[in-house]
């Protein structure tokens, strides 16, 4: 089984942030970076995949710069084999620029699944998996939180809002990994020193220029502070009084 | 004069509301820029033609209709090749879709086909010229990034629960469509549906959610807050990830940065203490209330009402209260 995991580095979120001087990024300043929560369930997808089956590669791949080498350690700490940075200076608002550079790099080998998470909690597309699978000519699911595969075909549960479906799918596939579906190992001691010896492997982002360009960037207006309006079951004839006088909502 | 294409969602043979909030948006769109045609495309198994009216009442000048058997289910292989073949056949300035479970796996097969970029989970847009702006938050919702996309179709995906159906006074004709794919073809099929009954109201699209967290001490307590979503009648019932975690609820009933995103006229934050987690799912909601036993708990900072005290002697009452003031008003 051959298995490719596309991963991104995102900032970790519990900070508040603040809008770069030139008015359309993030400032970088202070922040902390780990792998998108998406995928590290996904690399964990894959994990599970090649121990069930015996034998195989995962590949993991991450678009971005130098920095990114990090987070593809330690997609190689947690078990996969191997490594592949697509070098750039940064990763383009353009979901599809994204997707054709990782395609143009996936498409000289033979996966039998390509992993990606279902959306980068930073830049929040939830697009290139789809676009990499339309450009591979793969079929693709999206979204998945359960996994079946076997005999060359898989079944998945997709959620829906209030609905699931089950699908069947064949290989290859690409598939993108929902919350619910496992929960990713944490690397040990052993892990993380065999994946300093593991290969990764450098090669240029072929990136085109794009249809979608960041504009402005800023942050959402304050909410008024909050407002506690008293103690216990005392407290609910007024509590129902301005959901109904105030807010007009019952 | 700029033709807008629009994808209109059903389920189980009928229109979800996304697909009328896609509509209105189109019509907005195509009246900002020259009073160009809305072409909303319709797929679903035999029968589907008969819930086309609502999206011509709603700003459709032409619903191109696609009946056929494996439509009854989602069938994005399909679809996305007959999207993308009306997109370029009208011309189309700009394609509309619903950022649901379903648009946002469709819209980026559409884009990869046509060659263009995509905008997902858009709270606004305007055209700018040649370009079409777009409003897209980012970060777990702690960022709002302004999109410019200059490709021809831009395409963009719409929160839904954000753009509000209206109806307009054009009345839409109904085209049928041959599918460009087959859908029996599609190499992904769609097994099985569990779930969606129109009874349950989604918590995308609620008016009202209310909302349980550990606070609530087990999974048998949540009765409290399922009575209280039924107290206020168009309520739908969410949770915190750690409730989730612990599989009091199941997975898609969680709200926050790694599960839903909602942002309804009201809130009921019940035993939740506001973890930055949860936060980034829900503090776009109007109205927001927190029933809480810490009085430090961050979901204070966030609630216009909130009230400090026990959960279990807050809510009996508060469910009653909900009761009586819904039969009052009749």
């Amino acid at each position: 089984m051959k298995i490719a995991v596309c991963i991104k580095r995102v900032p970790v979120m519990d900070v508040r942030f603040r809008i770069a001087a030139d008015g359309k990024s993030v400032d970088e300043t202070g922040l902390k970076y780990d792998v998108n929560d998406f995928d590290l369930w996904a690399v964990e997808a894959a994990l599970q995949l090649k121990e069930k089956t015996g034998d195989g590669e995962v590949v993991v791949f991450s678009l971005g710069p130098d920095a990114v080498q990090e987070q593809i350690r330690k997609a190689l700490s947690m078990g996969a084999d191997r490594g592949v940075q697509l070098k750039a200076d940064r990763a383009p608002a353009d979901p599809l620029s994204i997707a054709k550079a990782l395609a143009a790099e996936l498409k000289a080998s033979q996966w039998d699944v390509v992993f990606f998470g279902k959306v980068a909690i930073d830049s929040a597309d939830q697009s290139v998996g789809p676009m990499v699978a339309e450009l591979l000519g793969l079929p693709c699911v999206s979204a998945i939180s359960s996994l079946d595969i076997a005999n060359g075909r898989g079944t998945a549960k997709r959620e829906l809002e209030s609905a699931s479906e089950i699908v069947e799918f064949p290989l290859p596939v690409v598939l993108t990994v929902d919350e619910g579906l496992n929960k990713e190992r944490l690397p040990n001691l052993k892990g993380i020193m065999a994946a300093k010896k593991k290969p990764l492997e450098v090669k240029p982002a072929q990136l085109d220029a794009g249809t979608v360009n960041v504009v402005a960037m800023e942050l959402p207006a304050e909410r008024a502070a909050g407002r506690i309006i008293g103690e216990g079951a005392a407290a609910v004839p007024e509590l129902v009084r301005l959901l109904q006088t105030e807010a007009k909502v019952l | 004069m700029a033709n807008v294409f629009a994808f209109a969602e059903s389920r189980g043979g009928e229109l979800r509301k996304v697909a009328l909030e896609v509509v209105t948006a189109a019509r907005t769109l195509a009246d900002a820029t020259g009073g160009g045609e809305v072409h909303a495309l319709l797929v679903g198994a035999p029968g589907i033609a008969g819930k086309a009216a609502p999206l011509g009442a709603h700003g459709a000048d032409v619903v191109h209709l696609c009946e056929h058997p494996a439509f009854a289910n989602a069938n994005p292989e399909a679809a996305a090749a007959l999207a993308a073949q009306l997109l370029k056949q009208t011309g189309a300035r700009a394609g509309l879709f619903p950022a649901s479970a379903q648009g946002r796996d469709l819209a980026p097969r559409v884009a990869a086909k046509l060659g263009v970029g995509l905008a997902s989970d858009v709270t606004a847009f305007s055209a700018q010229g040649d370009a079409i702006h777009a409003k897209h938050p980012t970060h777990t919702g702690k960022v709002i990034a302004t999109l410019a996309l200059t490709g021809t179709p831009a395409l963009l995906a719409l929160r839904p629960n954000v753009f509000t159906p209206k109806e307009s006074a054009k009345a839409g004709r109904v085209e049928s469509v041959a599918p460009v794919a087959d859908p029996a073809a599609s190499r992904v099929v769609v097994k099985e549906m569990r779930g969606g009954g129109k009874a349950k109201l989604d918590l995308s699209e609620a008016p009202v959610i209310v909302s349980g967290g550990r606070g609530l001490k087990a999974a048998e307590n949540f009765k409290l807050v399922e009575d209280l979503a039924a107290a206020f009648g168009n309520a739908a019932v969410g949770a915190t990830r750690a409730v989730t975690d612990d599989g009091w609820r199941p997975h898609s009933d969680q709200i926050g940065q790694t599960g839903r995103v909602v942002s309804p006229d009201l809130y009921v934050a019940v035993g939740i203490s506001g973890a930055i987690q949860h936060l980034a799912g829900m503090r776009t909601s109007r109205t927001i209330v927190a029933i809480n036993k810490d009085k430090e708990a961050p979901i204070f900072k966030l609630a216009d009402y909130g009230i400090v005290g026990d959960v279990f002697e807050i809510l009996p009452p508060l469910i009653e209260a909900v009761k009586a003031a819904r039969a009052s008003r009749g």
